[in-house]
């Protein structure tokens, strides 16, 4: 269930950039869509009944079931990274907002 | 059904209906609000699926940082307009 | 039209993405995963776990087995935090006035605050191979205890040259440990401290020593950003 709810989120983010004409809701679109391939990505790796984390407290413990611990050192990784995507993005929107002083594309278009 | 698939089936829908919102609400401030909600369920999925690591880095990152810096670009701009 | 364009082409690429994934052996069922079959099984055998001496498998994956791979993320994050910097760039730079005024309690609650939260990101990242947690969490916790000072105190500039000091400092040594493996052992960024055993706060070898820089670099690079969003050209 949480694997295709994470591909509609996917599909909605997508959605949100076709259909918003506005800056800042394309960067919240953009995060969405980070979300939802994150969720996915988790999910791949996830083994039903009675998995444990792969966190171990000694070697004998090597006997049990764990889930896939190469997903989520991967995603570990990405979600620090889109902090630094989205603030570049910000960054990027704050300057557009002091050049034509508005966040909406139409206005930018007519204003240029 | 178990215990498991009523909670996921919870947070499934659960995300999909805040991430509809965060894209169709008027107000910007609004938009970002929800965007911070929806990271704060992606944890709850987080620690569903058994990633206990992720679900740590998500809830300093998703929800505390980066609406951070959204809510600063927004009120930034705020002060600009009423001059 | 815009948006019934719009959702035509999303739902014709969902109904594509779930067809595609019923049909292939690498993405099987939810929950359904053999990992007998897959990579990550040899990460998760007796020996190997005793040669990399981590307890926390995803932080042996991320320092131990795939090293190189983290320095080129800790680079693209700080190429993101010095094109932010380049933007919102200038001589004269002044604090941006806030709509509201922070209080008293505001001020010596976050003082309270601040240790705590300073102690445990120190924890998370001190533990990174034996807890959840580790470099990166470590870090943004320790840029969110700056961002409770910008808060707190409508006056407050913190140094930002200390921060890039810092980073820069973090950045080599992980440079040169890394070569340092390629002069004590075969291959850089291998191990060439004792493991130890598995379990106990001194073990894993070089890991706690990478996570720690990590965590310097990634906490000084976010705490810069925020520095950034927070100050502005002085417009007189």
């Amino acid at each position: 269930m949480i694997q295709y709810a994470s591909i509609i989120l996917f599909v909605i983010g997508i959605y949100g950039l076709f259909v918003s004409k506005n800056v800042i809701k394309m960067i919240v679109s953009l995060n969405i869509m980070e979300i939802g391939l994150n969720i996915f990505i988790i999910s791949i790796g996830f083994v039903g009944g009675g998995a444990i984390a792969p966190i171990i407290s000694s070697t004998q413990d090597l006997g049990l079931i764990f889930v896939d611990p190469l997903p989520q050192a991967l995603v570990l990784t990405a979600i620090v990274i889109g902090v630094g995507t989205t603030a570049l993005a910000l960054a990027f929107a704050k300057t557009i907002y002091k050049t034509y002083n508005t966040f909406e594309l139409d206005e930018m278009e007519e204003s240029a | 059904m178990t215990f498991f698939e009523i909670i996921s089936l919870v947070i499934g829908i659960l995300l999909l209906v805040i991430a509809f919102m965060a894209i169709n609400s008027k107000k910007l401030i609004n938009s970002v609000l929800f965007l911070s909600a929806l990271s704060m369920l992606a944890v709850v999925a987080f620690v569903l699926m058994k990633a206990p690591d992720v679900a740590i880095t998500e809830a300093v990152i998703g929800s505390g940082l980066v609406t951070a810096l959204f809510v600063f670009t927004l009120l930034s701009l705020k002060r600009r307009e009423s001059e | 039209m815009r948006k019934l364009f719009g959702l035509l082409i999303t739902i014709a690429l969902g109904v594509m993405i779930i067809l595609a994934l019923d049909k292939t052996s690498a993405f099987p069922k939810f929950g359904e995963v053999n990992l007998q079959e897959r990579i990550s099984n040899q990460y998760l055998t007796e020996e190997n776990v005793e040669m990399v001496g981590s307890a926390n498998i995803v932080t042996a994956i991320v320092v131990g087995y795939r090293g190189f791979d983290t320095l080129g993320e800790v680079t693209v994050l700080f190429i993101s935090a010095l094109g932010v910097a380049f933007i919102f760039g200038g001589t004269k730079q002044q604090r941006l006035d806030l709509k509201f005024k922070p209080n008293f309690m505001l001020r010596v609650g976050s003082n309270v605050l601040l240790g705590i939260i300073l102690v445990t990101s120190i924890y998370i990242i001190l533990h990174g191979h034996l807890t959840p947690g580790g470099g990166f969490p470590g870090g943004a916790i320790i840029a969110s205890a700056v961002l409770l000072l910008y808060l707190a105190d409508d006056k407050f500039r913190s140094n930002v040259k200390g921060f890039k000091l810092i980073e820069g400092i973090a950045g080599s040594i992980f440079v040169v440990v890394g070569l340092l493996g390629l002069v004590f052992a075969t291959a850089f960024l291998e191990n060439f401290l004792p493991v130890g055993t598995v379990g106990q706060l001194l073990s894993a070898g070089i890991i706690p020593i990478i996570y720690v820089l990590i965590g310097l670099k990634v906490g000084s690079e976010i705490a810069g950003v925020v520095d950034n969003f927070l100050t502005e050209e002085e417009s007189a």
